[in-house]
């Protein structure tokens, strides 16, 4: 039964009405008294030597403050990457310095070369138009293979284009390299996961303000995890220690991963405010976010599948250069690896992988995690690569999963890379699959299509992704320099009602409505009575931001945890006013009993006491209500599903048009379903973006060619269909208390290849012997494939 | 610099702008209506939809000096004046048609104005008429079924 309160329940969103009024806090939307802005003067090529910068000019404009470049911020530190890859020779990756302004050289198209502060964004802007740069323009490596064969280099200092050639699992090499000698069938497939710009609808924002009378600073910033900005901020690139420096991200316009990273924006409008003792801002325009918001995926990969003739996976080898732009973002170096290697067994019992991957780089934005990060590449991969083994061994594409599923009765069960998946039942969210989408119903509906002159295709295809990050021993030992526990406080008040402070930050995952369902679950209180604070390192204790779908289950559990030590400390109370002993005491929607008796109290007295503490026992319990709690997760989720669509092919023009979308998706137990299927329908649609339309193109000089909406193609309303998403497989998570899994990205990883599956599916039914098409796939593309 | 009037949300205001400004900067920064968002600088995502005279505008395409006199509605003016949702706002929420919120005031904007030209539109003509606005967070799904929601509401 559907309830409305609680877990489980489709609650109203809280947050809506601000948003539905226009009462939203944005960081836009913040302005502090005298503020400045700042322009960046950003290059214009994709590398060079940067002979000089004179700014003299640009100061003398009216209603300028101050001109900064490279040069006027030595001594400050550069932005930090967050995780050191060891290569598979045992060597660390390379690590080249990453400076806040360009010194030296430039690297990429957008790499900010000085820093105008005026009195108003007009004036900043023209300013920098005044600064004479003079730079020795130098070939730009754009093709990952060519800077990998000895075209110029990003970084000379470190002689190389590779970052690092990673293998995984190293000792298991030669194993899949015999037993694909040895396989019965192989099926190859190279294939490129097309680089991606996040685009979050709101563009990132800084504003810096220094007060001088106790030294302290305040970044506003768009971003999914504010303490960790202050960290790496703080401790690494300005040495401002924690308690003299706030970061708040308050109402944030989207991330989808692209606002975890520490930008040198933040780091520039905080440290030009303590210098010049004013508040600064920057505000992103769209074009400017596209040349300096990290990228997302950019792979190219070889895969080889070895199988029975009967279809039973024997071995996946994979070989892969990854993108990374031209520096080091925060997370960048493990999602080619950690994040995606990982995944290569997918829902199967494939019983050797090995995943070789160079990460390489180039004269391009750098590129980090984008919704899913390494997990849709390897889905990806993996679920390609089978859709053609099924065609070449003649086998179904939905029989082919089947063989091969991890069985509900081999749980948990160890990968050969590294994962234990601890619950699941693919074969239930197949079965789901063939129902919701009516695959049995496909062959008429082709027949209809075929009618009137339109291919259709049907594309399947399961994922699994690693959710809940992560457990820090673990993260630890694979090179991660941070802990990836989560925090809460809950903080009773004296009335009754609760404040929840989580160190999770919602951009538009609906934290402030779900969080509340599970503590007016644990305290038989009304979910109105609670409230969520977050976004700000004022408020919060240190917390690891949103990102990887953890929030519920690593932020959900630290909340359980802290409400449980509310719930124990309360019986205490409790037994104290009725004489009891806390053993004896229970609690259940809202009321503390004394068991076996008709005793009594309510949760309000209960609080009230805490505060008011006249009959208490002092000696033994501190007054107040208020309990923190860390988190660290004992494994990953495994959110994993299956995914059906249908397509129709227009032969005469390469139109794609998607006919239906179904997906089965296993979340463990679902807290507001209402808000779940939201998150499904966005990463599908993200997820079909990739496959149709959206690509970040550069041209061999470092141009970026689709900047802009005109040219990269974000999906539209009428780009899509009605989707049909069903969560009801669940097999619950069996390390967290919530049994949650996660639901963020499933949509964004599990969808591309069903698309492409699909369309490929559509062109053999037609008899065109094509394999593959990149995507995205676009008309021109489809039709190229046709015709070629 | 020179001054500009028009009537927003019902109240009459006035302010001095450059030639060059644009009536999304106006709202925003001259009235602090920051319910209007910038999210692109190519005239593309749609969310800073307005209506200027009754009709949807992107107002980053008009210079506030062109809305002069003219009456103008933002997202703060939508609600109901004891300050409750109105149709199509609480049609958003009730179908959870926003997630980060914002693109949310150019969608509820734009959805008005379709409702106030169609009161029966058809899934296929609600995403043909938000082509203009861009939502990277709901898929659509649930916007298109606010705007169905609020267009049976509204014929109730
Ligand atoms: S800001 Fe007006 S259309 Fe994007
Ligand atoms: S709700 Fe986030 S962009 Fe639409």
């Amino acid at each position: 039964m559907p309830r409305d309160q609680g877990i489980g329940a489709s609650s109203a969103r809280r947050e809506d009405v601000r948003f539905l009024t226009g009462n939203g806090r944005y960081t836009d939307d913040f302005n502090v008294h005298g503020q400045k802005y700042v322009h960046f003067l950003r290059s214009d090529v994709a590398h060079g030597r940067i002979r000089s910068v004179n700014t003299l000019a640009a100061a003398a404009m009216p209603g300028v403050i101050a001109v900064f470049t490279g040069e006027d911020l030595e001594g400050i530190g550069g932005l930090p990457c967050g995780w050191l890859v060891t290569d598979r020779h045992g060597e660390p990756m390379n690590e080249p310095g990453h400076p806040v302004l360009a010194v030296g050289k430039v690297r990429h198209v957008g790499d900010p070369i000085a820093a105008v502060v005026a009195d108003s964004v007009a004036e900043a802007s023209d300013a920098a138009e005044a600064i004479e740069v003079d730079i020795e323009e130098l070939p730009a490596v754009i093709n990952m293979a060519a800077a990998l064969e000895g075209g110029s280099l990003v970084h000379d200092e470190i002689g190389t284009n590779l970052c690092y050639d990673w293998g995984f699992v190293e000792d298991s090499r030669e194993a899949v390299d015999a037993a694909i000698a040895e396989a019965e069938h192989v099926t190859s497939l190279e294939l490129v996961n097309n680089r991606l710009v996040a685009n979050a609808m709101e563009p990132r924002v800084a504003l810096g303000d220094y007060n001088a009378s106790n030294d302290e600073s305040t970044l506003y910033t768009t971003s999914q995890n504010p303490h960790v900005i202050r960290l790496l901020m703080g401790a690494f690139v300005l040495q401002i220690p924690e308690h003299k420096l706030r970061v708040v991200a308050p109402d944030v316009g989207g991330g989808f991963g692209s606002k975890i990273f520490h930008y040198a924006e933040e780091a520039f409008c905080t440290l030009a405010s303590r210098r010049l003792r004013v508040p600064v801002k920057w505000t992103a325009s769209r074009s400017e976010a596209f040349v300096t918001d990290a990228h997302g995926r950019d792979h190219v990969t070889k895969i080889d599948l070895a199988l029975s003739k009967d279809g039973k996976f024997k071995a996946i080898r994979t070989s892969t250069l990854a993108n990374l732009g031209a520096y080091l973002s925060t997370f960048s170096t493990s999602v080619p690896t950690w994040l995606h290697g990982t995944l290569m067994a997918g829902n199967y019992t494939t019983p050797l992988v090995y995943v070789n991957v160079r990460a390489v780089f180039t004269n391009t934005v750098p590129v980090d995690a984008y919704r899913g990060a390494g997990r849709p590449e390897a889905t990806f991969q993996l679920e390609r690569v089978i859709d053609k083994a099924a065609r070449e061994l003649g086998i179904d594409p939905v029989e082919i999963r089947r063989r091969n599923f991890v069985q509900p009765d081999q749980f948990p069960y160890a990968t050969p890379v590294a994962l234990e998946y601890d619950t699941g039942n693919y074969p239930a969210t197949m079965d789901k699959l063939v129902e919701i989408a009516d695959l049995d119903g496909f062959a008429a509906r082709a027949e209809e299509s075929a009618s009137r002159g339109r291919l259709r295709g049907l594309g399947v295809n399961c994922y699994i992704e690693a959710c809940g990050i992560a457990p820090s021993n673990l993260v630890g030992q694979l090179g991660a320099r941070a802990g990836l526990y989560e925090s809460a406080t809950v903080r009773v008040n004296a009335t009754g009602s609760v404040t929840v402070m989580t160190g999770c930050h919602s951009h538009g995952q609906s934290h402030e409505t779900t969080f509340p369902q599970v503590v007016s679950d644990m305290l038989g209180i009304d979910e109105g009575q609670i409230n969520v604070l977050h976004g700000d390192t004022a408020n919060a204790p240190m917390g690891m931001g949103t990102y990887g779908s953890r929030s519920i289950a690593v932020g959900g559990s630290a909340i359980v945890r802290a409400t449980e030590k509310i719930v124990a400390k309360a019986k205490r109370i409790a037994a104290h006013l009725m004489e009891a002993s806390a053993d004896d005491i229970e609690f259940a929607d809202g009321v503390f009993s004394v068991a076996g008796t008709d005793k009594s109290v309510a949760w309000g007295d209960v609080c009230l006491t805490a505060y008011v503490p006249h009959n208490y026992p002092l000696d033994k319990l501190e007054p107040g209500l208020e309990e923190t709690a860390f988190y660290d997760p004992a494994n990953f989720t495994f959110p994993a599903g299956a995914y059906a669509c249908e397509v129709e092919v227009d032969t005469d023009t390469g139109a794609v048009e998607i006919c239906s979308f179904a997906a089965a998706d296993d979340f463990g137990n679902v807290i507001n379903p209402m808000i779940v299927d939201g998150q499904v329908h966005g990463g599908i649609a993200q997820g079909v973006g990739q496959a149709l339309r959206e690509h970040a193109i550069y041209d061999s000089n470092g141009q970026l060619l689709t900047g802009s909406y005109m040219d990269y193609a974000m999906p539209r309303a009428d780009d899509l269909p009605s989707l049909v998403v069903d969560h009801s497989c669940q097999t619950p998570c069996t390390h967290n208390p919530l049994g949650v899994k996660g639901c963020g990205e499933a949509g964004a990883i599990g969808s591309p290849p069903t698309v492409v599956n699909a369309v490929i599916d559509a062109l053999q039914r037609g008899g065109y012997d094509v394999d593959h098409i990149d995507m995205p796939l676009s008309p021109s593309r489809v039709w190229e494939a046709i015709n070629g | 610099m020179a001054t500009v009037h028009m009537v927003v949300n019902g109240r009459e205001v006035s302010g001095e702008v450059e030639g060059r400004t644009l009536l999304s900067d106006f709202l925003r920064n001259g009235l602090k209506l920051t319910g209007t968002h910038i999210g692109c600088d190519t005239s593309q995502c749609g969310a800073c939809v307005v209506h200027v005279n009754g009709k949807a505008i992107k107002s980053c395409t008009m210079f506030a000096l062109e809305a002069s006199d003219s009456t103008v509605t933002t997202i703060e003016g939508m609600a109901n004046e004891d300050g409750s949702l109105g149709i199509v706002q609480q049609a958003f929420q009730d179908h959870h048609g926003l997630q980060c919120g914002f693109c949310t005031p150019g969608m509820v904007m734009s959805a008005a104005a379709l409702l106030s030209e169609n009161l029966t539109p058809g899934e296929a003509e609600i995403r043909d008429y938000l082509e203009g606005n861009i939502c990277r967070c709901t898929g659509y799904q649930n916007i298109v079924k606010a705007i169905q929601g609020a267009a049976e509401e509204l014929a109730a």
